[in-house]
């Protein structure tokens, strides 16, 4: 690694230190992306060609790969086409992967959104609940609620959900994908029941988290400052206490990605949304090994810069962490 | 006898005794005991599945297709008027075997590895951390459908994949244990008392360490078998005919809405083992980890 003057600013320490390990991490999964489908029994170019088998087309993937030429040239050569954004041709479909991404990106963005929007009203409006109602039934209520929602799998709740409201009492649609763009209402109907399912289980870890938090903050020596300058009950709850417990919630938020992630292709295969996670299955059941390595290599790589955004942000806010971090 | 032998002989005698209150402290909550008795109920029907089960899991009866429940089949039948009831049961089987073995596989992995990283440090650790980071950076379900398409969809590629999933947590859980223990001063005895490294790790550090480690364990194994559903739901685990809650999940989605009992049991056996196993677990930590929720 290049040595780099060291800085004096503690903060700018953090980030290089964090930037450097992300950097590494970002190489070792292009390695295993790469190794990956060379690990494949038989012949890559068999795998990367797909159905199509003949002498000639072989010989094409060989050359569009350069498949003869020595294994590191091969890696400098993948990840030079990665940074460039090309990351080959599908097997299937013969047009470009890059493309497919693009074109399944916002589907999953939007997914990922709604439920994010979903599970932070509901988890932070139920944990605050449950703190300040503490020992009531309301408190009660929401730990259950918080207990079942991290029990159930998020493939079944979606298939209860269908069950329930779009075939008993059929308010939303159970299936399909039609652009924000094109028809909005038509969009949000089919979009709510994803989002509620994608949602739930992150909703009953952030009323878990803001509960604790919560409750930590009410017994704080500054609330019972604030109490008795003669603020509000609301100003005190709102102003003082939620506000010292988002900092926990924010890191929980970016703990949970990678389930948020794997959950999305599991509501996306319910639902039958054209987005990363049906991008991602269908390459595995057609043998799409192109698509598969772009799309593994995409959200790997989108999964470490947000970890890192999460760990600047967090840090931002809260110096003690920046301090006990950098020890790591 | 040492000094130090005897410091160690009374921490040991100690922890027999705080064990033994700990054991009461479970006992008496409620909460976790009926998630163990749960949690025991799926083990013997797992384990005792061809007996317990009523019918043969696999053995089509188009007479009797998509029958709701009754007292021929409790639990009603399927598309190809299978019991739906012995193959939950059956399902229930892959479902624990995935859950434990999983598990297994990652503290075969991890604990070795974090004790390698939390005692010699410097080189050792960088590299288990940077292959730690490897691991996390692809989310679950990610790492699973890669190694379903290197190695092909079955429950045994499944299990690796959750394994791997979960020894990241158990490696760092494993460090972060380690490097509290080796700072301890019957680790110090131990090493100004002549013990190799391999005596100081087995014999003094992984035993204080095995609390952490059990908490960990039950969170593993719930999240396993929810694993395990969601990779036989998607096709990647548990290839049809042979029954898996996710297999029978899966299909019952073609018939939800003339037999909503396919789609209803299947999901109800994951969610009360899961939960079961959430409760045991969070009586556990309770009981074992004064520190409160590790995760």
């Amino acid at each position: 690694m290049m040595k780099l003057p060291a800085p004096r600013n503690p903060m700018a320490a953090y980030l290089l230190t964090r930037l450097r390990q992300c950097v590494i991490t970002l190489i070792l999964v292009s390695v295993v992306v790469f190794a990956g489908i060379r690990a494949l029994p038989g012949d890559p170019a068999l795998a990367l060609a797909g159905e199509e088998r003949s002498p000639e087309a072989l010989a094409a993937i060989r050359a569009e790969y350069g498949l003869d030429d020595n294994i590191v040239i091969q890696y400098g050569r993948f990840v030079g086409h990665a940074l460039t954004g090309d990351l080959g041709t599908s097997s299937r479909t013969g047009l470009p992967v890059s493309d497919a991404i693009a074109e399944a990106l916002p589907v999953t963005l939007e997914l990922a959104a709604l439920s994010l929007l979903f599970a932070v009203v509901l988890g932070i409006g139920a944990g605050v609940v449950a703190a300040v109602r503490r020992g009531r039934p309301e408190e009660w209520l929401a730990n259950a609620v918080a207990l079942l929602g991290l029990s159930v799998p998020t493939f079944w709740l979606g298939i209860v959900l269908v069950l329930g409201f779009a075939i008993a009492v059929p308010v939303f649609a159970a299936s399909g994908y039609v652009p924000f763009g094109t028809d909005p209402l038509d969009n949000l109907r089919r979009m709510v029941l994803p989002a509620v399912v994608l949602g739930s289980g992150l909703a009953a870890v952030v009323m878990r988290q803001t509960r604790a938090a919560m409750l930590d903050s009410l017994s704080a020596d500054y609330i019972r400052t604030a109490r008795a300058k003669g603020l509000s009950r609301r100003e005190v709850i709102g102003g003082h206490a939620l506000r010292n417990s988002l900092v926990t919630v924010v890191t929980v938020l970016g703990l949970q990605l990678g389930h948020l992630i794997s959950g999305a292709v599991v509501t996306e295969q319910i639902f039958v949304l054209p987005g990363f996670g049906k991008l991602t299955i269908d390459a595995v059941f057609t043998r799409d090994y192109a698509t598969l390595q772009g799309v593994v290599l995409c959200t790997s790589a989108a999964y470490i810069l947000i970890n890192l955004l999460v760990d600047v942000a967090y840090s931002a806010i809260d110096p003690r962490i920046r301090l006990g971090g950098a020890a790591r | 006898m040492t000094t130090a032998a005897v410091a160690t002989a009374i921490r040991d005698m100690r922890a027999r005794g705080t064990g033994s209150a700990k054991l009461k402290a479970l006992r008496t909550n409620r909460l976790a005991m009926t998630g163990a008795v749960i949690a025991a109920v799926f083990v013997l029907a797992a384990l005792f599945a061809p007996l317990v089960a009523p019918y043969d899991p696999a053995r089509p009866d188009f007479d009797n297709a998509l029958s709701a429940p009754g007292w021929a089949h409790w639990l009603g039948t399927d598309d190809l008027g299978r019991d739906q009831l012995s193959r939950v049961i059956h399902g229930a089987r892959a479902s624990m075997q995935v859950g434990l073995l999983a598990v297994v596989l990652a503290f075969l992995v991890g604990v070795p590895l974090g004790l390698l990283a939390g005692y010699y440090g410097k080189v050792a650790d960088s590299a288990v951390s940077r292959l730690t980071d490897t691991l996390l950076a692809f989310p679950f379900l990610v790492l699973a459908v890669g190694l379903a398409a290197v190695l092909g969809p079955s429950l045994t590629n499944a299990t690796i994949a959750i394994g791997i999933a979960q020894t990241p947590a158990v490696i760092r859980i494993t460090r972060a244990e380690t490097l509290r223990l080796a700072h301890a001063d019957y680790v110090a005895a131990a090493v100004a008392n002549g013990g190799g490294d391999g005596t100081v790790l087995l014999r003094h550090i992984l035993p204080n360490a095995t609390s952490a480690l059990i908490v960990q364990a039950t969170v593993g194994i719930p999240s396993a078998i929810i694993g395990e559903a969601m990779l036989s739901f998607l096709g990647l685990g548990v290839q049809p005919p042979d029954p898996s809650l996710g297999v029978m999940l899966s299909s019952a989605q073609a018939f939800l809405a003339p037999a909503p009992w396919m789609a209803v049991f299947p999901g109800l056996a994951i969610v009360a083992a899961t939960l079961a196993f959430n409760l045991l677990g969070d009586g556990l930590r309770d009981v074992l980890d004064p520190r409160g929720g590790t995760r």
